[in-house]
């Protein structure tokens, strides 16, 4: 945690077209970011409707998932990231 | 289930009175099923570990790749792709040239609890897309989903779970492919976790039983909806070809029978059974204790078999097929030429190598592989040691019925075991047989000879004689045994017989022409007497003759005397003469 300013965090967010879930989950993201990694995220949204061959790569299953890219190791979370605990301690933003 | 008529699968039912088979390609499994998986349903296919589920799978995408030109997608949850393809390459499976060619696409899917956490709302968007994405890569027209199950492992929220397989397998109906879903048995359950719940078009569940240290694979159809199935557990076997399912017992008895004879490859044998050999497409059992010549019987046909240029397989399943071949050299029976001409073909396996039922589906494999014209099994008493009689008649009942179907002459031949322990195999058998050969040993004189039985042939005329058995430098012959005083002989004893009568027969011929000699004397003394006799018997004819004469002569000249007497008397008045008159 101390070394955290040095990180730069890459999230990928692969969606399913434009639905409740994806939008819900999306905001949810953006607002935790905002919160606790200004200016060191970057976020990519990836809508698998319009490019299903990318699902294999990151090997998605569920939609909405949110992939930690960077910092290694590569973190899942899957769901509507409605539980803000629970996301940011499985992007290890705050220890468990 | 019930909410999946979609309007497209409604049409195609309608259009369509009969449910639609995919083919598997699997070798006998498209009999069991009547043609096939239902086309564009997914089928479940069950079994423990181990029990060969992926193996299925995979073999219904590959043929479907190969044989029928109907791609398929591998989505496997438990398997990496490269770990798969290296498991089935010993199939001879080449999924990497069939990705390579876009015949198949394989998507491993990964899933770790340790990996993933769930907060809210999701669904398995991800998972359809990526199947559809793979359906699309491709084409695909077959489907499969190896082990689904294993996303219970890595999803926590089993509702959501639920629900999206539901709508995962409406959405395969919907896609139309045939899709094979594999599933792990769960106790009390088909599958651990219900998947027949979802999937009831058919399911088909593998077993894998070991009974008495010997392992058997088998499979029954539970479930098929708007089909007819074989209903049996039906065993199959993995090898180098992939699966061969064998429904041993949905075959059928409607093919003709020749009146074409087989010779027996020994010539005094075909003489006991009027004359001809075996019928073709019999089956024929050589029984005999330990050391009666047997095999030598099985080899001598083989020989035979293959100088007529057909094809025989001998499944040797007591001795390696090299000590065959060098021990009937010694019985001047060439075997070696015929293997490499390619005419004979040897499979040696030693009977506790697995199940009877494996055995079947082995022989039958082999059978049709090499498509011969007769083929040979040395010994079936072993079977014993690995099932009970009634498995090992019921076992060969389904043989014979097969190679009577296919016009197959087999030979059996069984150890009969000393007459304390009556013999089981023959008893078993011999009802299954046309012809039943058997070989006794008839000690006497303090040596022990072969005696060979033809204790039964059907619809034949065939000896009811004993005939001595002998295996000499020449091969295998027959001959008729002297019925002497003390009984039969046999061997050294027939021989002494023989030279015996052959002494018998030269006094006598010497007897003979000697009184013929004595009769041809007595006849020449004989003529000449007759001769004598006869020149006697024309002198005394002539002597009478000429007394007759004289008498006749003297008759005449006394009634002309006579007559010129009266006339002298009368006066020449003969005309009143009483006597005359009266006349």
């Amino acid at each position: 945690m101390t070394t955290q300013n040095d990180k730069k965090w890459e999230l990928r967010l692969y969606i399913a077209g434009h639905t409740e879930k994806s939008v819900t989950a999306l905001n949810n993201l953006r607002r935790y970011c905002e919160e606790h990694l200004k200016g060191q995220y970057k976020i990519e949204v990836i809508d698998l409707l319009r490019k299903p061959q990318l699902a294999e790569g990151d090997q998605i299953l569920a939609t909405p998932t949110l992939v930690r890219k960077v910092p290694e190791p590569i973190r899942k979370i899957i769901g509507d990231l409605s539980n803000e605990e629970k996301v940011l301690v499985g992007l290890n933003i705050i220890p468990a | 289930m019930k909410t999946s008529s979609n309007t497209k699968q409604k049409k195609n039912d309608k259009a369509l009175s009969t449910l639609q088979k995919t083919p598997t390609g699997i070798s006998g499994l498209d009999e069991v099923t009547g043609g096939g998986l239902p086309k564009g349903r997914p089928t479940l296919v069950c079994g423990e570990a181990g029990s060969g589920k992926t193996m299925m799978a995979i073999e219904f995408i590959v043929r479907g790749a190969m044989q029928f030109n109907e791609p398929g997608v591998i989505m496997t949850f438990e398997e990496r792709a490269d770990e798969l393809a290296v498991n089935v390459a010993s199939l001879g499976f080449d999924l990497e040239k069939l990705q390579a060619d876009k015949k198949i696409k394989m998507d491993y899917v990964h899933i770790s609890r340790s990996e993933i956490r769930e907060t809210g709302e999701y669904d398995l968007d991800g998972l359809f897309i990526r199947l559809e994405y793979a359906i699309n890569t491709v084409k695909a027209k077959r489907v499969v989903l190896d082990t689904i199950e294993n996303l219970f492992g890595g999803l926590k929220d089993k509702g959501i779970l639920r629900a999206e397989l539901r709508r995962l397998f409406t959405w395969l109906k919907d896609k139309g492919v045939t899709a094979v879903i594999t599933g792990e048995r769960g106790e009390g359950k088909l599958t651990r976790f219900g998947l027949e719940e979802y999937v009831s078009d058919c399911v088909i569940l593998l077993d894998h039983r070991v009974i008495n240290q010997i392992s058997t694979r088998r499979m029954r159809i539970v479930k098929y909806r708007g089909s007819l199935h074989g209903t049996n557990e039906y065993p199959f076997l993995i090898d180098e070809d992939g699966i061969a399912v064998l429904p041993v017992t949905s075959l059928r008895l409607d093919k003709g029978v020749t009146s074409q004879r087989v010779s027996s490859g020994i010539p005094s044998v075909d003489e006991m059974l009027g004359g001809k050999g075996f019928y073709k497409g019999s089956s024929i059992l050589v029984s005999g204790s330990a050391g009666t010549g047997k095999t030598s019987i099985a080899a001598t046909f083989a020989d035979g078999i293959c100088r007529n240029k057909e094809r025989c397989l001998f499944f040797a399943f007591e001795e390696p097929p090299q000590q065959i071949v060098r021990n009937m050299h010694s019985i001047n029976v060439q075997l070696d030429k015929h293997i490499k001409s390619g005419l004979l073909r040897f499979c040696a396996a030693r009977p506790t190598l697995y199940g009877l039922e494996m055995h079947l589906v082995a022989v039958h494999k082999e059978i049709q592989r090499f498509k011969p014209s007769v083929v040979i099994i040395d010994p079936i008493t072993n079977f014993v040691s690995i099932g009970s009689l009634s498995e090992v008649k019921s076992m060969l009942i389904r043989l014979i019925d097969f190679l009577q179907n296919e016009q197959i002459t087999v030979m059996f031949t069984a150890l009969t075991l000393n007459d304390m322990v009556n013999d089981q195999t023959d008893e078993a058998v011999s009802s299954l047989v046309d012809t039943w050969l058997m070989i006794k040993d008839i000690e006497s004189n303090g040596e022990r000879n072969r005696g060979m039985y033809v204790i039964k042939s059907r619809g034949m005329k065939h000896s009811n004689q004993i005939r001595e058995f002998l295996i000499n430098d020449n091969g295998l012959s027959l001959v008729d045994v002297y019925v002497g005083p003390d009984g039969i002989l046999t061997g050294s004893a027939r021989e002494a017989q023989m030279i015996q009568e052959e002494t018998g027969a030269a006094i006598h011929n010497y007897a003979l022409s000697r009184k013929d000699r004595e009769i041809m004397r007595k006849r020449k003394v004989l003529e000449s007497k007759i001769e004598s006799l006869n020149s006697e018997f024309e002198s005394v004819e002539e002597e009478l003759n000429k007394v007759y004469e004289e008498e006749e002569l003297r008759k005449q000249i006394l009634s002309k005397n006579r007559e010129t007497m009266q006339s002298i008397r009368r006066g020449g008045d003969s005309n009143n003469d009483p006597i005359n008159r009266k006349k």
